[in-house]
């Protein structure tokens, strides 16, 4: 789950690391009564997206009239397919130096990494390019922590005006940040040094972990909630994953590997998979739920329920995929094939409720319903 | 490692509904369940097996921990086995936090213990032995052989393994690697576990878009003389999408299905357009090799 920057914000100062004032403002006059209480400031658009500033959402305003004009122009614009809707008004800082640092999650290391660089304000990954001398990468022991000492020699060699003990500080502080948040990413670009010698955040981008939403109930509400289809938003809360993709041919299958694959194959023979819906793991006992949400999309012309059953009973998703087909009766073919954990009940159930044989094979199946697909568009 | 009979299996979360299930099925296929943790039910017995209040409580006593536990719970269940001398433990758990996966492969380093997971849906060795939650015990499925497979994936995992069987070619050993980004056995080590197990002929992977997983295992997959076919999910999936599993997103252009598939065939693996190919790939190889 990604935050805006005016929802980052106050959670990084909330771990002692300065942010310049700022107000959130929705329209142009807010926007102008803002930068009369701060003085000239930084009108930034808000979305849960990079490159801003490229995008024209990010301008400067030395009077309220100004910042008026600025919050009109880029409030209704659209930044990486987001509406802009909100934008901060911050004041501005004398900047001495732009620096960048960030803690992520280390696939590689499975452990914490601390990155910073003497060139803020860009690209990380083009900055690691053009000078990797200037990146400095800290894995962390994250039974340890990181210690300021640890922080320092890291550091080391970089020109940073004196100031290289309280960037440490600072980094000591944004991975103690990282772990209280539960943050997948915490980064700050640009951090700035500024003329009188302070290190503030001019940016934040912080990017809460997923499965630890329930455990951040303080938090997570000031997430930007995430870019969704109706159809999509509805299977969110019926606790599936459900994404639309535009073809012709419904996918019903259990746990994401396998669902990944029956879309290949529906491609691999010629046709367009409608969706990704898998009713694996836990959601397994949804398929009647699932069914329902996925016979809503009005471009499917042929349904495809494909179980491979290893904790996700077969006999229990086919009875709800049974009972759904029963009770919405839809004026398309389906086909079935499934195997695995209580194969002999579903297959059973199927032919004597809907009075359907089952595919043996996969590629059979698959077959047959993009033919059916096929047949259906003509 | 490759799970034996002789391993002994201690199931964390062992009276929950699943545990109760998964364990019933376990000790009916053969496998050698030695007890369980709930520390609400130590001292009690459950499926005839002694319940203990930690896994330390039972060090000694057990060589693997398999976890049926929600995924708040798994960090310390985790750190418990480890500290307890697990060889090995089986993290069935999907959607741990990130950072508490992190902890337990702290955790397992300084003990010096195996992590499969988390997000796996266990091992299988057919004929023998399993742990999770993976039907073992459904003979269309699995039969003993002479193929090992690994797989991100339970489900896909199961597909493959049946479209071995339906071939006519057994497995010498299944192997879940886990649907995580942070997994604690990746699939280049288990491809060297199975290259060093006598028993393992040949080799099919089961990847996934998302991650590094299969471009490192290609680097392994050359230098061995066991022939590997691999399939790779998700080449039909969207980039910048989470296909269900954490591990399975491409953005950015990394960790896509051309990456992979380019890394697996210069490495001399035949990747399948579907799985049902897998067989006949394993087979020409075989041959190929037999000359």
């Amino acid at each position: 789950m990604n935050f805006e920057e005016w929802a980052a914000k106050p959670l990084l100062a909330a771990h002692g690391i300065a942010v310049p004032p700022s107000r959130l403002a929705r329209d142009a006059a807010e926007a102008a009564a803002a930068a009369e209480a701060i003085g000239p400031c930084v009108v930034k658009a808000q979305v849960p997206t990079g490159k801003r500033g490229k995008a024209g959402g990010i301008k400067l305003a030395a009077t309220p009239a100004e910042a008026r004009a600025a919050a009109e122009a880029i409030l209704g614009m659209e930044i990486g397919g987001y509406l802009v809707e909100k934008v901060l008004i911050e004041a501005q800082l004398p900047i001495e130096k732009e620096l960048y640092a960030a803690v992520l999650n280390d696939p590689a290391a499975k452990a914490p990494s601390v990155l910073f660089s003497t060139e803020g304000g860009m690209d990380v990954e083009e900055a690691a390019e053009s000078n990797p001398e200037a990146m400095r990468r800290i894995v962390v022991d994250i039974t340890k922590g990181l210690s300021p000492e640890e922080a320092l020699a890291a550091l080391d060699g970089l020109p940073l005006d004196g100031q290289a003990a309280a960037i440490a500080e600072t980094l000591v502080k944004l991975y103690q940040a990282y772990r209280a948040l539960d943050a997948e990413l915490l980064e700050v670009n640009p951090l700035v040094i500024t003329r009188d010698g302070e290190i503030v955040a001019l940016d934040c981008k912080f990017t809460l972990d997923d499965s630890a939403v329930p455990r951040q109930p303080e938090i997570a509400p000031k997430g930007a909630p995430e870019r969704m289809t109706a159809l999509e938003r509805e299977a969110a809360d019926a606790g599936l994953k459900y994404i639309e993709l535009g073809g012709s041919v419904g996918v019903l299958a259990n746990g994401a590997g396998l669902t990944m694959t029956t879309m290949d194959a529906i491609t691999h023979y010629g046709g367009t998979p409608a969706n990704f819906l898998e009713i694996g793991g836990e959601a397994y006992t949804k398929a009647e739920t699932a069914l329902r949400i996925l016979l809503k999309n009005p471009n499917i012309k042929s349904l495809l329920v494909n179980f491979c059953g290893a904790f996700a009973r077969t006999d229990v998703m086919s009875q709800g995929v049974v009972e759904a087909w029963k009770a919405l009766d839809p004026d398309i073919p389906v086909f079935f094939t499934v195997h695995g954990t209580g194969e002999e009940e579903a297959v059973a159930l199927i032919r004597r409720e809907l009075d359907i044989e089952p595919f043996d094979l996969m590629d059979d199946a698959v077959r047959a319903v993009v033919a059916a697909a096929e047949e259906r568009a003509a | 490692m490759i799970l034996r009979k002789s391993h002994r299996i201690l199931v964390q979360g062992i009276t929950g509904k699943q545990g109760t299930f998964w364990t019933q099925a376990m000790i009916d296929f053969g496998a050698s369940v030695v007890g369980g943790v709930n520390p609400k039910k130590a001292g009690s017995e459950h499926l005839g097996l002694p319940v203990y209040a930690s896994a330390r409580d039972a060090a000694g006593r057990f060589d693997v921990a398999l976890m049926f536990i929600p995924p708040m719970a798994a960090k310390a269940a985790a750190i418990d086995a480890c500290e307890a001398g697990a060889r090995m433990i089986v993290c069935l758990t999907e959607h741990i936090p990130a950072q508490d996966v992190m902890e337990m492969h702290a955790a397992a380093r300084s003990s010096g213990s195996r992590i499969v997971g988390p997000n796996t849906a266990g091992l299988v060795t057919p004929g023998e032995t399993f742990a999770g939650i993976m039907p073992a015990f459904n003979k269309t499925v699995f039969r003993p052989g002479a193929v090992g497979v690994i797989s991100r994936s339970g489900s896909l995992g199961t597909l493959a393994s049946l479209n071995l069987t339906q071939q006519g070619l057994g497995q010498s050993a299944f192997y879940g690697v886990g649907g995580d980004p942070m997994i604690g056995t990746t699939t280049r080590d288990a491809l060297q576990f199975l290259d060093a197990d006598p028993k393992t002929e040949a080799v099919v992977i089961c990847g996934e878009i998302g991650g590094s997983a299969e471009e490192e295992a290609a680097e392994y997959a050359a230098t061995m003389r066991k022939p590997v076919a691999a399939f790779i999910a998700g080449r039909a999936s969207p980039p910048d999408k989470k296909m269900g599993h954490a591990g399975a997103i491409v953005s950015g252009g990394k960790g896509d299905y051309a990456s992979k598939r380019r890394a697996l065939e210069r490495a001399g693996v035949a990747v399948a357009d579907t799985p049902s190919q897998l067989p006949t790939l394993l087979r020409e190889s075989l041959a190929a090799h037999a000359v």
